[in-house]
């Protein structure tokens, strides 16, 4: 066991995508041992993600179980999550373990269906609301090289980006 | 030993502004710290810190070409930095009613009995010049309960002040 370095702003890597997990084996289990041990060392995160200590694989935790009256799936380790439904969308405040000393409004939704692999690569599907649901979208968007000041919309105006639709 | 200045500075808004200051502190040497810039009214107020290795005059003398031509007021004080040190919020007000005077006075005193540090507030007259309509943000830190807060802040609905007190989560991730 062994914490890990973390990235921080503006390294370059944390905007690196992951590539998907392929062998489930004892390495992977050993790593995810440090990246939760990592996660545990630093300020009360509810989350990590692999990229954010140098490993580029699709790989998350979230727990956001220690939160009063919060819905949630317990302590969850997440090997190429995918995200297949969202719905509704819900301003934020967030932080980041790679961006010390600053908090930012983001938009994420409310409501998503998720299918991501466990350790052992058996693949379970999870339906999250509320903070679980923004917790695990935040990680997810490390494995794309997007951290939350990507996101972060104005608290005056509550203005989100339009979407841009590709022709 | 304050090692920063706070430039503040304010006018008629127009385009142009912020490149305009922002050039002539940069060539005259000067770093810049955190900031408010907003359109309030049909003014653009900024509030600028600036790093303090140039002498106060140096920095006036920068800036007040580019104020008198953009015919911008400034005012400039020597401050400590206290960079890397935010506070975090942990409750939000949030108030709107038919402007009158006072709203302000009435919801701040009640958090400042509670210890409410209020870390930003943000204020708007929206509706029109017959009817204003005064809506306020405030994100602050407080150590009683939500409920205390709220309880506190009900007696105002009773003026048709309509106030809110919701909690800030802020997300580690």
């Amino acid at each position: 066991m062994a914490i890990l370095d973390i990235l921080k702003l503006p390294d370059p890597r944390l905007k690196q995508v992951s590539e998907p997990v392929e062998r489930f084996d004892e390495d992977l289990q050993g790593f995810v041992a440090d990246l939760e041990e990592t996660r545990l060392a630093g300020p009360a995160a509810v989350g990590i993600a692999a990229p954010q200590v140098g490993r580029f694989q699709r790989i998350v935790i979230v727990d956001v179980s220690g939160r009063p009256k919060t819905p949630n799936h317990g302590h969850l380790i997440l090997v190429n999550p995918e995200i297949v439904h969202w719905e509704g969308y819900a301003i934020g405040r967030e932080g980041c373990l790679s961006v010390p000393d600053y908090t930012g409004n983001v938009i994420r939704a409310t409501g998503i269906r998720l299918k991501a692999q466990d350790l052992d690569g058996r693949e379970t599907e999870y339906a999250m609301e509320g903070y679980e649901a923004r917790a695990v979208q935040h990680e997810m968007d490390h494995l794309d090289g997007l951290l939350f000041v990507d996101r972060v919309v104005s608290r005056r105006t509550d203005l989100y980006r339009r979407k841009v639709y590709q022709t | 030993m304050p090692d920063w200045n706070m430039l503040t500075l304010v006018g008629a808004d127009r385009p142009g502004i912020v490149s305009r200051v922002t050039r002539a502190l940069y060539t005259c040497g000067c770093n810049l710290g955190e900031a408010s810039m907003i359109r309030l009214g049909g003014n653009f107020t900024i509030m600028l810190m600036v790093s303090g290795e140039r002498p106060c005059e140096e920095l006036m003398a920068a800036v007040r070409p580019v104020a008198e031509e953009l015919g911008l007021r400034i005012h400039l004080d020597a401050v400590p930095g206290g960079l890397h040190r935010h506070l975090v919020p942990n409750l939000q007000v949030r108030v709107f009613g038919a402007d009158r005077a006072g709203i302000v006075a009435d919801v701040t005193e009640i958090l400042a009995e509670h210890g409410f540090n209020i870390l930003e507030l943000e204020s708007d007259v929206a509706g029109d010049a017959q009817h204003p309509v005064y809506i306020m943000n405030i994100q602050g830190y407080c150590e009683r309960t939500i409920e205390e807060v709220q309880t506190a802040l009900s007696a105002l609905s009773t003026q048709g002040v309509s106030v809110d007190v919701a909690p800030v989560d802020i997300l580690i991730g």
